[in-house]
């Protein structure tokens, strides 16, 4: 065969491999992702028992267990509006307030319920200061 | 010293600065002086950064508050060998880190080419400069490691609960060193392309660099991942992280680098691609130092709020645009020698295997970023997690096993149905064995992806071992030495060949590893108490008591888990979960130090060839919770009144006055802990079983052999024949 239509061939086959992963990854990627809501914007969106992922910060001083439950706030980074929840399960070692988290959450008619073991939370932050000393 | 250190990192940026301009004016007024001086300059700045960074440590040493990065990230008692880890724990101090080692490998390199290289060093050396000054510049004026306070405080606030792991000591530095590494290719490659020599010569000279960093970022990531897989909440031993996935992206491209150069240096074939196969690499590191930096995705490592993101998108601007515009400018010098005679050949099957290796990296490059790329377009930020990668990983991962097989074995420019039949029998024949012994003698058909690993494994590995057995054998028939002696000499003479095999067997044997290990993984979490059992995958765990205990620097509560494969004790476990004294005031005096949120867990593992048991248990501390209470309110109080009494006096006084409340107070403390020893409340305990978890480490450990035996210098008689071809390739392009 002629070496530039054996190369154009190729060439082709090559393309229409990387175009078909491109689309079905587009098309996985927006699949498979889930909207990551604010505390601001869950408040405005949340219908019962929708599942939601709620991103933000732990609210200081709103850290508490009762029992096996851990009840805490996640307030909107950007916003003084926080949204309370309730979780059970395992608690990832960064967990602490002020540090930034992700939770799974059903809205169980106002009360926000995190789905067991889905808390994920950024680790402490090697780059960010200590907030004091101790005493 | 502060002062010190910041008069290191100035004269550090004016050394790196007059570097880059003597080189490059050197270069282009042909002066050979300036040019030496420019190299020069280079070991001047990793002297000078070797020096910043020891008066750094010694800030640790002697618990010099005065430094802010002291007061942030150690105290007077953290342990000295945490102390020495804790510069990097810190923006600045991992600014620092990374200006030290790059200027240590830059000066290692330049000094192993001083000699040679003469065109395309000089830019090289430039380039390696300005990365250097750019950090400088960065740890200069935006993260100074070398702040310091008038008033410093008594006490630092100790480095993280979470960063003290042996593994701080090895797993930052090693990925730093993978991402600088990675700059040396990229510099010589930009020289290669400005000076026109687009020769072999700066490929050999360079290589071994380059492999040298695909050797410690593996490493490091390798590091990373056994620490993640025994911390709780860091997702295991791979999380599909963003920092994860950015040490993984150059890593691939290196790794495909690797092959392909193998190309150019036979054929003078794929030219072009390699070329962007370094920049790729080179801008993907720096891409990864980024991400940890910017604080642009979710992650569950370090990102801090912090404002070196925009000065890091201009960096990989530049990068980005001068790669193109270089490559673009050269593509005539860059054309290939030789067309793919055939399909069914060795280079054919690199090409493919580099396709797939950059395929990787695109996906993970998207969805990693498709964060960003979903709030970009829809204004929502949008998370991904593990499903989305795995449906294109894995299909790709398994082709990469299929094409790292059959590589080897192959025949250069065309295979033939002779050269098939012969190399390609044995290991076909134990792919299937292994395929139809898995499938009749297990249940793993439900897992069809983790079945065709096993199978591609067993064909990876016996090819390696059939090309060891016949080359030894070919040496045996000429040498008459023994099995043993043949196959070290073999090895010992080509060393990149068999350490490239070594490798490969090393890759198979860690993603039977991860297969079986994410595909066949048990879990539970239970709530037990002592005397009750939960029983997963077979095994019984049965929760036989608490266990507590109090040091100096932290409280611990446990629980010890007898796990039972029927009437078989198989091992006792001790899962604990240490508690570090809080620096929130508002814990009260008592509840500071059973601060749930300042804890770390141990896990209680029990690793073994065939499976590892992994445990948590997360200690119920909430029965101590009026306990505590009362305690904070009595201590409080007394604090107060002798605070109150003491008002008038010196603070050295006040503190003598206060010595027996903190005696009373540390009494108190060890009084909760043996309450909760004394009595059984529940505790939550997540169990998982996770089958020939080990066998991954394993193969890491083979990967990185065969990394090292490949990087290891020839002897000399076999350096010669291996660079005979260069020599003569060298020869003809200079003729």
């Amino acid at each position: 065969m002629d070496p530039s239509r054996k190369r154009a061939i190729r060439l082709s086959v090559a393309l229409t491999a990387a175009l078909l992963l491109a689309t079905s990854l587009i098309y996985v990627s927006f699949n498979a992702g889930r909207d990551e809501f604010t505390a601001s914007q869950l408040l405005k969106r949340a219908q019962p028992g929708g599942q939601y992922i709620l991103a933000g910060t732990v609210l200081d001083g709103s850290v508490r267990y009762v029992g096996a439950k851990l009840y805490f706030s996640i307030r909107d980074p950007k916003q003084h509006v926080a949204v309370p929840v309730r979780y059970s399960g395992i608690v990832p070692d960064p967990f602490a307030a002020g540090r930034a988290v992700l939770v799974n959450v059903t809205d169980e008619h106002g009360t926000f319920v995190g789905e067991p073991n889905s808390l994920t939370t950024k680790c402490p932050s090697k780059y960010q200061a200590a907030s004091g000393a101790y005493s | 010293m502060g002062q010190l250190g910041r008069a290191l990192l100035l004269l550090g940026l004016g050394v790196a600065a007059y570097g880059a301009g003597a080189s490059l004016y050197g270069v282009r007024a042909g002066r050979r002086d300036w040019v030496d001086s420019g190299r020069r300059a280079v070991y001047a700045l990793a002297g000078l950064m070797v020096l910043a960074f020891v008066v750094l440590e010694i800030a640790f040493l002697r618990n010099d508050f005065s430094f802010t990065v002291v007061a942030q990230t150690s105290s007077t008692t953290t342990p000295t060998f945490y102390k020495l880890t804790a510069p990097w724990s810190s923006q600045q101090g991992s600014l620092l880190l990374w200006v030290t080692l790059s200027s240590l490998w830059s000066s290692l390199v330049l000094f192993l080419t001083r000699r040679r290289l003469r065109e395309i060093a000089p830019y090289a050396t430039a380039v390696l400069l300005g990365f250097s000054g750019f950090f400088l510049a960065l740890a200069a004026f935006a993260a100074n490691p070398f702040h310091t306070v008038a008033n410093p405080p008594a006490d630092g606030a100790g480095l993280d609960p979470l960063l003290q792991h042996p593994s701080m000591m090895f797993h930052p530095p090693m990925l730093y060193s993978g991402y600088t590494l990675m700059a040396i290719p990229f510099a010589f490659g930009v020289g290669a392309l400005i000076s026109g020599k687009l020769g072999s010569e700066w490929i050999r000279d360079t290589r071994r660099f380059a492999l040298a960093g695909w050797l410690f970022l593996g490493t490091g990531i390798i590091l990373g991942a056994r620490w993640s897989y025994t911390e709780l909440g860091w997702g295991g031993y791979w999380g599909w992280d963003a920092v994860e996935n950015a040490a993984l992206m150059p890593w691939l491209c290196i790794t495909a680098f690797i092959h392909s150069i193998q190309i150019q240096e036979k054929r003078g074939m794929l030219k072009v691609w390699n070329m962007s196969l370094i920049m790729l690499a080179g801008t993907l590191a720096v891409f990864g130092t980024f991400l940890v930096r910017s604080g642009v995705l979710d992650s569950i490592h370090a990102f801090g709020a912090s404002t070196l993101g925009v000065p890091f998108v201009a960096l990989l601007a530049v990068m980005i645009a001068s790669s193109i515009g270089l490559i673009v400018w050269r593509r005539e010098r860059l054309r290939s020698e030789h067309e793919l005679d055939s399909l069914l050949s060795r280079e054919a099957m690199f090409v493919f295997q580099n396709l797939v290796l950059v395929a990787i990296v695109f996906v993970i490059f998207w969805i990693t970023l498709f964060p960003l790329i979903s709030q970009a377009l829809t204004g929502t930020k949008v998370s991904v997690g593990p499903p989305a990668f795995t449906p294109f990983v894995v299909p790709l991962a398994l082709i990469l096993m299929l094409l790292t097989g059959i590589g080897p074995m192959i025949s250069w420019r065309r295979a033939t149905v002779a050269n098939l039949k012969r190399n390609f029998s044995f290991p076909v024949a134990a792919g299937l064995i292994t395929l139809v012994a898995v499938l009749g003698l297990t249940d793993a058909g439900r897992k069809p992806f983790a079945v065709a690993a096993f199978a591609l494994g067993a064909f990876v590995a016996a090819g390696v071992f059939q090309e060891l057995y016949r080359g030894a054998g070919a040496r045996r028939a000429s040498t008459h030495d023994a099995w043993p002696v043949a196959v070290f000499a073999l090895v010992r003479r080509n060393r990149r060949r068999y350490g490239g095999y070594t490798v490969h067997l090393g890759l198979a044997v860690l993603l039977v590893g991860v297969a079986a290990s994410s595909s066949f993984q048990h879990s539970s979490d239970v709530w037990l108490k002592p005397g009750q059992s939960a029983h997963l995958d077979g095994y019984t765990f049965r929760y036989v008591r608490p266990t507590a205990s109090a040091s100096p620097t932290k409280l611990e509560f446990g629980a010890v888990l007898d796990v039972m494969r029927g009437r078989r004790h198989v091992v006792t476990l001790n899962p604990t979960r240490g508690y570090y004294p809080s620096v929130n005031a508002s814990d009260g005096p008592i509840g500071r130090f059973f601060d749930n949120t300042n804890a770390d867990t141990t896990v209680g593992l029990d690793a073994g060839p065939l499976r590892d048991i992994w445990t948590v248990a997360n200690p119920n501390l909430q029965p101590l919770a009026g306990e505590i209470d009362r305690g904070n309110q009595v201590f409080t109080a007394e604090i107060d009144k002798v605070i109150q009494q003491t008002s008038n006096l010196s603070l050295a006084r006040q503190s003598a006055a206060l010595a027996p409340i903190w005696i009373l107070r540390d009494e108190a403390v060890a009084g909760l802990v043996r309450d909760y020893a004394r009595h059984g409340w529940p505790v939550e305990f997540q169990v998982l079983v996770m089958p020939l978890v080990t066998w991954l480490w394993v193969g890491a450990t083979i990967i990185g052999f065969g990394g090292l035996l490949a990087l290891w210098p020839l002897p000399a008689l076999a350096r010669r024949r291996r660079l005979a071809p260069y020599r003569a390739r060298l020869a003809r392009e200079l003729v």
